[in-house]
């Protein structure tokens, strides 16, 4: 089934609703804590556009508030965002016939949820129309990126909106209601559905007593550190098998 | 801290691990090792996120018994597993929390 550019990116946009629903929130709060951070408000809503992924933008209000080097700040970012390299490899085959443009934009827009429903369209459409590979043949009829881009557009609106609500609501929320440990809730949901071999247990369970450990590392290197240990663990309990 | 030079060279370097992949040019295999690596980095790196966070919340240990933020973050593990809900899950760590936090107060 072949669908035209016009209804590929309406299904798009369709499809990415019922993830606003976990996106929102998350939005406000980062919003709240950007701000409970001492983060100007425009550069909060910047930062929203500027690196646009949601974990690592919470991440960065903590770091913002301790003092750490900015280069620590910036490694830490990439750790937590390093995910995004698998989502990257995934889509890379159903995106080699685009223009480099269409790539350049579809890079940017390549977050956890733009990929969650646009990898299900890909694969779920390649069942009828044969695989990824041999559809760069017939670019001339595949929409599907637009789908993508649907999916992509919806959900950096609603993240922007949503940032642009916590910042107003910021002055507005005490402390004592404590909005930050959301973010440890939002990771606990996030984590623990997916342990479901033990290299991953492992990889989590060294991960988190590393951190507790190197804590008190200098300039706050304990959280990459942590990171690096639970990812060679992980592999040396799936090498194991 | 300069918080331009922070945030460009954050945005630069997400959009660059983004990029990666999509931008390769040719039909070249991905490393192995690297891909199955890779599947580990979530697991590893929010975890230790995570952990600290309701182990000593701001940096203090606390006793286990007074830390409200150790008793919701486990039950918020449980409700996660049996849910598979983000929401589900942060609405109970959070009324938890906030039922806690009266109760010591």
């Amino acid at each position: 089934m072949r669908l035209s550019r016009f209804s590929e990116f309406l299904s798009g946009v369709k499809a990415e609703f019922p993830l606003l629903i976990g996106v929102v929130p998350f939005g406000m709060i980062y919003g709240v804590l950007a701000l409970g951070a001492g983060i100007p408000p425009l550069q909060a809503q910047m930062m929203s556009a500027v690196v646009f992924a949601g974990s690592s933008q919470f991440v960065l209000t903590q770091l913002v508030q301790t003092g750490v080097p900015d280069l620590v700040m910036i490694l830490t970012v990439a750790v937590v965002n390093l995910r995004h390299m698998l989502y990257s490899a995934s889509v890379s085959p159903y995106l080699r016939p685009l223009h480099t443009g269409w790539k350049w934009l579809l890079g940017y827009l390549l977050t956890d949820e733009a990929y969650a429903v646009s990898i299900i369209h890909y694969q779920g459409s390649d069942k009828n129309d044969g695989t990824a590979e041999d559809h760069g043949s017939v670019t001339q009829t595949d929409h599907r990126h637009w789908f993508f881009l649907g999916s992509g557009l919806t959900l950096w609106t609603s993240w922007q909106l949503s940032t642009a609500v916590g910042i107003f609501l910021g002055a507005v929320v005490p402390e004592s209601w404590s909005l930050d440990f959301t973010l440890a809730l939002t990771f606990i949901a996030l984590v623990v559905p997916n342990l479901k071999d033990r290299a991953s247990v492992a990889a989590a369970l060294s991960a988190g007593l590393v951190s507790l450990v190197v804590f008190a590392f200098p300039y706050k290197l304990g959280l990459v550190t942590a990171a690096l240990s639970g990812i060679v663990l992980g592999l040396l309990v799936e090498g194991r098998r | 801290m300069n918080f331009w030079l922070v945030m460009f060279a954050s945005g630069l370097v997400t959009y660059a691990i983004r990029l990666s992949f999509i931008l390769m040019v040719g039909h070249r295999q991905i490393p192995s090792l690297l891909m199955r690596a890779l599947r580990f980095v979530p697991p590893a790196v929010l975890t230790a996120i995570i952990l600290p966070e309701i182990v000593m919340p701001g940096g203090n240990i606390l006793q286990p018994l007074q830390n409200a933020r150790l008793f919701s973050g486990l039950l918020a593990v449980v409700v996660a597993w049996c849910t598979r809900s983000v929401l589900w899950t942060i609405l109970v760590g959070m009324v938890t929390l906030w039922i806690i936090q009266i109760l010591i107060t």
